[in-house]
């Protein structure tokens, strides 16, 4: 036995309130963070990411407060992205009780702030947010030649092209002191036909630290590939949870269906 | 009865996360403190951690008396003690992460890295068995959630406790007598850690 594969749900949060999130149980009031953050604690989740979309800075400080009732409520790891642009607003998160922080933009304009951060507070509270789409320059020879499969940073939800090479900017972050990496594939977010597991096995097989796979999954079986395909320590999910398509359990036990560790215990909270 | 925990403020450390992990295992009067005169009379003593052994030991040596109170009110006067990750490592006598530095030396060994891998990630990070080597009172079989990059390389083979696999055998819990150490975070770890926090709250070693 070694480490679990971690199944971690992800919900949007904008103005303290949940934008897209869990439906799949009768919740007091369906739309706050806390509610649901207890039913994922309840139904074994491994950890919870709370991803902060609030578009004004002045409903800035409503995610502090979430996070503050949630970890009073939820014992398991929190992360928490969306927004983080300088050591204060780490520092803010995690001491109001987040466990990690994601940057994302910010540790692509500044990179230092990956390593001011781990300096502070330790390499283990700094997820690096890693988003990114496939070079479309290198489509034609990437379709004949995997080895030249190339993907680019994207930063501000997608919209802005960086020029980055994602596998040079995975592995700076991974040098810098970033304790995991989220990985994301734009091509594939919301389009629920899988990770591009491509891009997930380039950037985990070149890094010493765990990546979380993200973007598109539509099924368990997607999940189960980003570990087997993808070589991803950590699976994140938004809709299949949320909507009910498929619970914790089945996920877990997809994962051991395929060979691989994960938790068997649902640890009832 | 009402009992005092102190949980050692020492600037390192997810205090609140464990403070609200206690309180949800039933503590009734839980004292986050930096005050060694506040710890020398506590019931029961935490001592959390995240982050480096250099920065937590100096970080914890930097406090005047601290180290001296909790040296008399555990090693002499038998209080109960848990130490949580970095916590737990700082009882080694030292620690080798980013220079050698001299922990409490409550038990035996030494904290070291892990060997870099190509089949492990690391830090080791998420859910693991705990696999008990010996029996104990606030110890069970189950799964707790890691989150470490080094490891605690115990001295003697009957004060570890409890053992998990990551890339090979790795120390889990460690104690003697009144003193436990786990390097898994039971505030992290839903309905294992919490009740493991209960049972520490009732343990009279």
């Amino acid at each position: 036995m070694s480490v679990c594969i971690r199944v971690i749900p992800c919900l949007d949060v904008a103005g303290g309130r949940v934008v897209k999130g869990v439906n799949f149980v009768d919740l007091v009031d369906a739309g706050d963070p806390v509610e649901q953050a207890k039913a994922y604690g309840a139904a074994g989740a491994d950890e919870l990411c709370f991803l902060d979309i609030t578009a004004s800075n002045e409903e800035r400080d409503t995610i502090i407060d979430v996070v503050r009732r949630t970890a009073e409520v939820c014992f398991m790891p929190l992360t928490v992205g969306g927004g983080v642009r300088s050591v204060e607003d780490a520092r803010a998160l995690l001491l109001a009780g987040a466990d990690k922080v994601a940057v994302n933009s910010a540790a692509v304009s500044n990179p230092q702030l990956i390593a001011d951060i781990a300096e502070k507070f330790g390499s283990q509270c700094i997820v690096a947010s890693v988003d990114a789409k496939r070079w479309s320059d290198d489509n034609d020879r990437a379709a004949n030649d995997e080895a030249l499969s190339k993907w680019e940073i994207y930063t501000h939800g997608g919209r802005r092209p960086t020029g980055i090479d994602a596998l040079e900017h995975a592995q700076n972050m991974a040098r810098l002191g970033a304790g995991e990496l989220l990985v994301t594939s734009m091509d594939r977010d919301g389009t629920k036909i899988g990770f591009d597991n491509d891009l997930i096995r380039t950037i985990a097989d070149n890094v010493s630290i765990p990546v979380i796979a993200s973007g598109g999954v539509g099924h368990v079986d997607d999940l189960v590939k980003g570990v087997t395909q993808g070589h991803a320590s950590a699976v994140l999910a938004a809709s299949i949870f949320h909507f009910g398509e498929a619970s914790i359990s089945d996920a877990h036990e997809a994962l051991r269906a395929a060979g691989l560790p994960a938790r068997r215990r649902i640890n009832q909270l | 009865m009402a009992q005092t925990i102190a949980l050692i403020d020492y600037g390192a450390g997810n205090l609140h996360s464990v403070y609200n992990a206690l309180k949800a295992s039933g503590a009734s009067s839980v004292e986050v403190t930096a005050d060694p005169t506040y710890v020398a009379k506590a019931d029961r003593i935490i001592l959390p951690g995240v982050g480096a052994f250099g920065a937590c030991i100096n970080a914890l040596g930097a406090i005047d008396g601290m180290i001296a109170a909790m040296d008399k009110r555990v090693r002499d006067e038998g209080a109960p003690f848990l130490g949580i990750c970095v916590g737990m490592q700082l009882l080694a006598d030292e620690g080798v992460e980013h220079g050698t530095h001299q922990g409490l030396g409550w038990i035996g060994g030494t904290v070291r890295a892990f060997e870099p891998s190509n089949t492990i990630k690391i830090p080791h990070m998420g859910w693991n068995q705990l696999r008990l080597v010996q029996g104990h009172a606030l110890l069970e079989n189950g799964e707790a959630y890691f989150l470490h990059g080094y490891k605690f390389d115990a001295t003697d083979h009957d004060e570890v406790i409890a053992m998990t696999d990551h890339g090979g055998e790795v120390t889990a819990a460690i104690g003697r007598d009144n003193i436990l150490g786990v390097q898994f975070h039971p505030e992290k770890s839903q309905h294992y850690g919490l009740s493991l926090l209960s049972r520490f709250l009732d343990w009279s070693p």
